[in-house]
């Protein structure tokens, strides 16, 4: 019994003291050979030294996993390396994107950005005059109508496709996910030559809503189907068993059941569609005035608003401005990111 | 036998219900009538020449009325293909073997954030693609292109008819494949999470190291979805027209040196001219975007196609 005592659960799979510390040596050997090649060879600056420390990684570490179990164990650490290095490389332009948006564009923030519209000002003035404000607003009413458009749209659709499950589903579900694919140049293009040429005539804010809801539609019915899908039979076999039509029990049963889920699917929606540019430069026009009219006259928007201040730009004044706009959009995206992230776990919880 | 009729409450929803549901097959289908109605005259005046020839020039005399005009898509078409391409090799591997990591490597904590990381990229704007690729990536991207150049410069394609290295249909492809690599890594992902897991611990249980069960159980098994995945990228990155906008040089002319300043892509084309044509020309315009459509209607036909065999996966 005493022995038994003094025996210590053992953990065998993990690294062993000596395991570790080889580890760490071939580490420190290839932040060493990586240096050596920086000198030697004609890589230079951060990304070289990345690229040089990968290939010294990998070489080490194939080196010692051979000497130690031969050239099955070699060759799996080569792709634990290599796999490593890809998500390395997928995450540096994420992290470098944040760093350039926040470093860049906090210097344009000032509380004229949401009292102010530029029609008063140029792109290259002070960053003092002029602000957001037409661009802010213009995003708010283009985004609240591309939902009331595309909400009974994708709504219906995602009901057909788990509630009714007609004849074509299959070709709806094919060609919902066609439409996923659609450029958003193309959505532009269509709202040009099918409304704005023939009938209006004019940009405004309510073409750049039908060009955004055409682009929204697929995300939104989408997620909303893959939602309805998780709603368990039983549900709609009681609703039916209680005696209801089918019509009442999707609207009394269904439907109540996936409302976070619904939500979660607007907000993707929205977040697909905020930040979109092509579409709007073509059939909004884009003015520098508020303009709360949707049906006529210019119409401005946060995308719209960047892009000019890009490519008109020239001076610092203007880079302030792209950049401060870039991060006003990319917190409406995170802000929408998170909110969809939080309901949804919160659904998966209960 | 007994049937009982759907009430007249039903019979109205199931009517209301689908033709709520056909609306994307409708607005497919307006997009592709509007766009060849358009577009019509332009393929009656240019023909094939306007997949074939690369001049794209409007020639007006001092009165502003038209003398000459020719609409020809192939230089924008190889563009389009060229840096999608070089978007899709770039970006597919990486995506694949990250989503190797996330799936089969990774920590449950590293991995859950690494995932909403992926996310988060995935919901960026193009827009915003565009301004830090050219202002952040360019310069490096411009570098990299040189000691390409410096060393494969031998092969046709690296090679540059002179030294002009911004603004490349390479540079474009290293946007794109950033833009592609969150949602190419999200459908692998799930591709991969689908491989029955009593397959994989018998691949382990038979002494398999993870090298040898992923080639074994994982890519025989998830190769259709990724393939579907892939091209789902490539969709994505034909269509994309700010970022491309930004980082490219617009120039009317077949350029196959990916590391030349030279090339452009039919969506941003259509961005840099639609302002400023006259009705011939919009018209034009119109049938570009209509080429556009097609082509990644059926790239995306076809992704969908690999993807769904799998059953359902993927957004």
């Amino acid at each position: 019994m005493s022995n038994l005592d003094q025996v210590k659960p053992g953990m065998p799979w993990l690294p062993t003291r000596k395991e570790r510390s080889q580890k760490a040596l071939s580490f420190l050997l290839s932040v060493l050979a990586s240096v050596v090649l920086l000198f030697t060879t004609g890589l230079n600056g951060k990304l070289g030294w990345v690229i040089a420390f990968f290939i010294s990684y990998v070489s080490i570490s194939f080196i010692t996993e051979y000497r130690r179990a031969g050239i099955p164990a070699a060759q799996d650490s080569l792709l634990t390396s290599i796999s490593r290095f890809a998500i390395f490389l997928a995450i540096i332009p994420i992290v470098s994107i944040l760093a350039t948006v926040i470093s860049k564009g906090w210097r344009g923030l000032h509380w004229g950005l949401f009292t102010q519209d530029m029609s008063q000002a140029t792109v290259n003035d002070s960053i003092e005059t002029g602000g957001m404000l037409a661009a802010i607003l213009g995003t708010f009413i283009m985004v609240g109508l591309a939902l009331i458009f595309t909400l009974p749209i994708s709504i219906l659709t995602a009901l057909y496709l788990t509630e009714i499950k007609g004849k074509f589903a299959g070709l709806i579900r094919f060609l919902v996910q066609a439409m996923s694919g659609v450029p958003s140049i193309v959505a532009g293009l269509f709202i040009l030559s099918s409304i704005v040429y023939p009938i209006t005539q004019s940009f405004s804010g309510l073409m750049g809503a039908l060009a955004l809801s055409i682009l929204m539609i697929p995300t939104v019915a989408r997620t909303a189907e893959e939602v309805l899908l998780l709603i368990p039979n039983d549900l709609r076999e009681a609703g039916l068993a209680l005696g209801a039509t089918q019509w009442r029990t999707v609207a009394m049963v269904v439907v109540p059941a996936v409302k976070s889920g619904l939500v979660t699917a607007i907000i993707l929606g929205v977040a697909r569609i905020i930040g979109e540019t092509a579409p709007l430069i073509l059939v909004t026009g884009g003015g520098d005035a508020t303009n709360f009219n949707p049906v006529s006259g210019p119409m401005g928007s946060i995308p719209f608003y960047v892009w000019k201040a890009f490519l008109l730009g020239g001076s610092e004044e203007s880079s302030y401005r792209t950049w401060a706009g870039i991060l006003v959009l990319l917190v409406w995206v995170l802000i929408l990111f998170m909110a969809a992230r939080l309901i949804s776990s919160r659904t998966r919880k209960r | 036998m007994l049937v009982t009729k759907p009430r007249r409450s039903d019979q109205f929803f199931r009517v209301i219900v689908t033709s709520g549901g056909m609306s994307s097959l409708l607005i497919l289908g307006l997009i592709l009538a509007f766009l060849a109605y358009r577009g019509f005259e332009v393929f009656r005046l240019e023909g094939f020449g306007l997949i074939t020839s690369s001049d794209w020039s409007v020639v007006e005399d001092d009165n502003g009325s038209v003398v000459s005009q020719s609409y020809g898509l192939a230089a924008m078409l190889v563009g389009t293909v060229l840096s999608a391409t070089i978007g899709v090799f770039i970006g597919i591997p990486i995506a694949v073997l990250s989503a190797l990591f996330l799936e089969f490597y990774a920590g449950r904590k590293i991995r859950n954030f690494l995932i909403a990381l992926i996310d988060l990229m995935a919901a960026f704007p193009s827009l915003l693609f565009g301004l830090w690729g050219f202002l952040v990536l360019m310069p490096s991207a411009e570098y990299w292109a040189k000691l390409l150049h410096k060393y494969l410069g031998w092969i046709p394609i690296f090679d540059v008819p002179a030294p002009v290295f911004t603004r490349s249909p390479f540079i474009a492809g290293v946007v794109l494949a950033i833009m592609i690599i969150p949602i190419c890594t999200s459908i692998s992902r799930e591709v991969f999470s689908q491989t029955p897991l009593d397959r994989i611990q018998a691949a382990y249980a038979l002494g398999a190291t993870r090298l040898a069960m992923i080639r074994a159980v994982v890519i025989p098994f998830g190769r259709g979805g990724v393939i579907g995945g892939a091209m789902l990228g490539l969709g994505r990155a034909m269509g994309e027209t700010v970022a491309v906008y930004s980082v490219l040089n617009i120039v009317y002319q077949v350029n196959w040196q990916v590391l030349f300043g030279a090339g452009g892509n039919i969506a941003s084309m259509i961005l840099l001219k639609i302002g400023e044509a006259d009705r011939d020309e919009t018209n034009a315009l119109m049938a570009a975007g209509l080429v556009l459509f097609l082509l990644t209607l059926i790239i995306n036909f076809i992704a969908n196609f690999l993807v769904s065999r799998l059953g359902k996966t993927g957004r």
